[in-house]
């Protein structure tokens, strides 16, 4: 039997990239074989978005077609396959999944087999599909976890970031899961200076207690300095990559490529956050892509070192508060 | 390899330092007739006293499975191995960890690295691999809302058991597939299953063949001499609190959305 998991904290020293000198090159990638396939992934809408948020790392938008719907036929022949595999969790994440419209019912596929947790960015779930989802969560032994984007806690921060309208839509779409019982996950990327950190907090558990959520789930990600975001704010500096040095008195499985993988309308891929990059790519089947290595050659790579497998629910690593 | 054999088993989850629980607990499994009593691990944490656990189970002959607590205080590490990332979790995790490490004699923490990871018997005719979180790692939650069975169907297949038995989260529950396969999370005896009763939970397993009959059993014992004990020790009100309510205060984080919902908080 494995032992239990490594628990890494931020301020472990044996991650500090300062003893690594030098400037890494991608040649130098790594590779993270997959331990079990314990998260399933669905890119379920693509890349479409209703939304254009400047900070997303894969840059959806309802003109990036990149990657296309899901069928509820294609997600159900991988839901299928997955119940072999030994898969533990299932999440969906797009662009925006509340616009594939057969959404509720390859979530009810998903919630027959385990639990499920969709994330989202609040603007598509008006009452009758927050009622749909409350009829499906009552109907499967499973979890259904919703994980709502909100990236500040005024207008004026949010919207900055996610497009006019965002937050008042956003912010009523959490007071009606919380009224139909749902504890939603809200998630936010830190745009802003660690000693802000508590006062955020504050103001967030404020905010939403102003629409009866009081029991609220809160989850700060840290910027992917890949697609829009690298320019909001900033890309990667060139030493900000993770080399086979840096992988030595590292747990592997803290990282979420050693137990995920993510299928799209074509192809399957590493993880959530690499589908731009040929890298990123692991196999036309998911038969394939569970054989296949991680190979972390990508500089959004070092994120997911830094923090470990931040697009988890909970992970080590994460800065999650209840 | 031959499996010692048994037809009826009683089965302790987390025991925190609930040495009133356990006690409690073993007179109930005796009443019972059970052939062996089964710990899984945790002995310390959350209550006090962590010492007076350890004479009741080598008086009554429990045996102990090694979980992450036993695993931590044992080694020395630095911490419990929960992999709390909330700093209030973690906040009161370190305050239990702390206490329990100082107040676990050498001795008992000697005997806390020699229990086994897992133990292996037989029930009527059914495998039984008895261990901490799940088979493949001492510290996973098995959540029933976050467990699928094929899931557990591959756990059992890959460590050649038909039954599992497991606990770590705290809240016992059980699930059933194939002919004869079969999931139970103990429950703990450490504290209530956030449920507003103030009663804690062991399991008695018991099969006729492959018929397995699974019992969760609710134990009443003295919780208010508990909170007591545990307010002269300056453990955490909100520790106490959860005692004498039933529903927890801390440790949330873990939940997912369907046993979080349960809960009060």
């Amino acid at each position: 039997m494995r032992k239990a998991l490594p628990i890494l904290g931020r301020d472990d020293p044996g991650i500090d990239p300062a003893v690594h000198g030098g400037v890494p090159s991608s040649r130098d990638a790594p590779e993270v074989a997959l331990r079990a396939l314990d998260q399933l992934w669905f890119q379920v809408s693509g890349t479409v978005c209703n939304l254009h948020c400047n900070h997303c790392f894969i840059a959806c938008s309802p003109e990036n077609h990149s990657f296309w719907f899901m069928t509820r036929e294609e997600v159900g022949t991988a839901l299928a396959e997955s119940v072999q595999l030994g898969v533990k969790e299932y999440y969906f994440t797009g662009g925006e999944p509340f616009m594939n419209r057969d959404m509720l019912g390859i979530l009810e596929d998903a919630l027959a087999l385990g639990p499920v947790t969709v994330l989202t960015n609040g603007t598509l779930l008006p009452q009758r599909m927050v009622d749909g989802l409350r009829r499906l969560a009552n109907g499967s032994r499973y979890s259904l976890e919703l994980r709502v984007s909100i990236d500040g806690v005024t207008h004026a921060m949010n919207d900055a970031i996610r497009g006019v309208g965002a937050f008042e839509r956003a912010v009523a779409a959490v007071g009606r899961l919380a009224a139909a019982g749902f504890l939603p996950i809200i998630t936010t990327m830190q745009s802003w200076e660690d000693r802000e950190t508590d006062q955020i907090l504050r103001d967030f558990k404020a905010l939403l207690a102003s629409v009866g959520y009081d029991r609220a789930r809160l989850k700060i990600l840290p910027p992917l300095r890949i697609g829009a975001e690298a320019d909001r704010d900033r890309g990667y500096d060139v030493a900000e990559r993770v080399t086979n040095d840096m992988m030595e008195a590292y747990p592997a499985e803290l990282l979420l490529c050693s137990s995920a993988r993510l299928v799209t309308n074509s192809g399957v891929w590493v993880c959530p956050i690499l589908l731009d990059y040929p890298s990123g790519l692991v196999g036309a089947t998911l038969a394939e892509a569970v054989s296949a290595p991680a190979r972390l050659a990508e500089q959004a790579c070092y994120t997911c070192w830094v923090n470990g497998a931040i697009c988890s629910n909970v992970a080590v690593g994460t800065k999650n508060f209840t | 390899m031959t499996l010692t054999r048994y037809s009826r088993v009683a089965v302790f989850g987390g025991v925190y330092s609930n040495h009133l629980a356990l006690a409690a607990a073993i007179r109930d499994a005796k009443l019972r007739e059970v052939d062996a009593m089964v710990c899984l691990g945790d002995l310390g944490a959350f209550g006090p006293n962590p010492d007076r656990v350890f004479p009741i189970l080598h008086s009554n002959d429990v045996s102990v499975v090694k979980g992450n607590y036993d695993d931590s205080i044992s080694r020395g590490l630095d911490d419990c191995q929960c992999g709390y990332t909330e700093p209030r979790d973690n906040y009161y995790a370190r305050l239990s960890y702390q206490y329990t490490f100082k107040n676990t004699s050498a001795k008992n923490r000697a005997w806390m690295g020699t229990f086994p990871d897992e133990i292996r018997f037989q029930l009527g005719d059914l495998t039984v691999l008895a261990c901490h979180g799940s088979p493949r790692q001492m510290n996973e939650f098995l959540w029933e809302s976050t467990t699928p069975t094929h899931f557990l169907d591959m756990l059992s297949r890959e460590h050649k058991t038909d039954v599992i038995v497991s606990t770590h989260t705290g809240i016992h529950w059980e699930r059933r597939w194939g002919d004869f396969n079969a999931y139970v999370n103990v429950g703990a005896l450490g504290r209530p299953a956030n449920d507003g009763r103030t009663e804690v939970w062991y399991s008695v397993l018991e099969a006729e063949g492959q018929d397995l009959a699974v019992e969760f059993v609710p134990v009443t014992y003295d919780h208010e001499a508990l909170a007591r004990e545990m307010r002269d020790e300056e453990l955490p009100e909100e520790f106490v609190e959860t005692i004498l309510t039933g529903w927890w205060t801390t440790c949330l984080e873990i939940l997912p959305g369907k046993e979080r919902a349960a809960g009060k908080f």
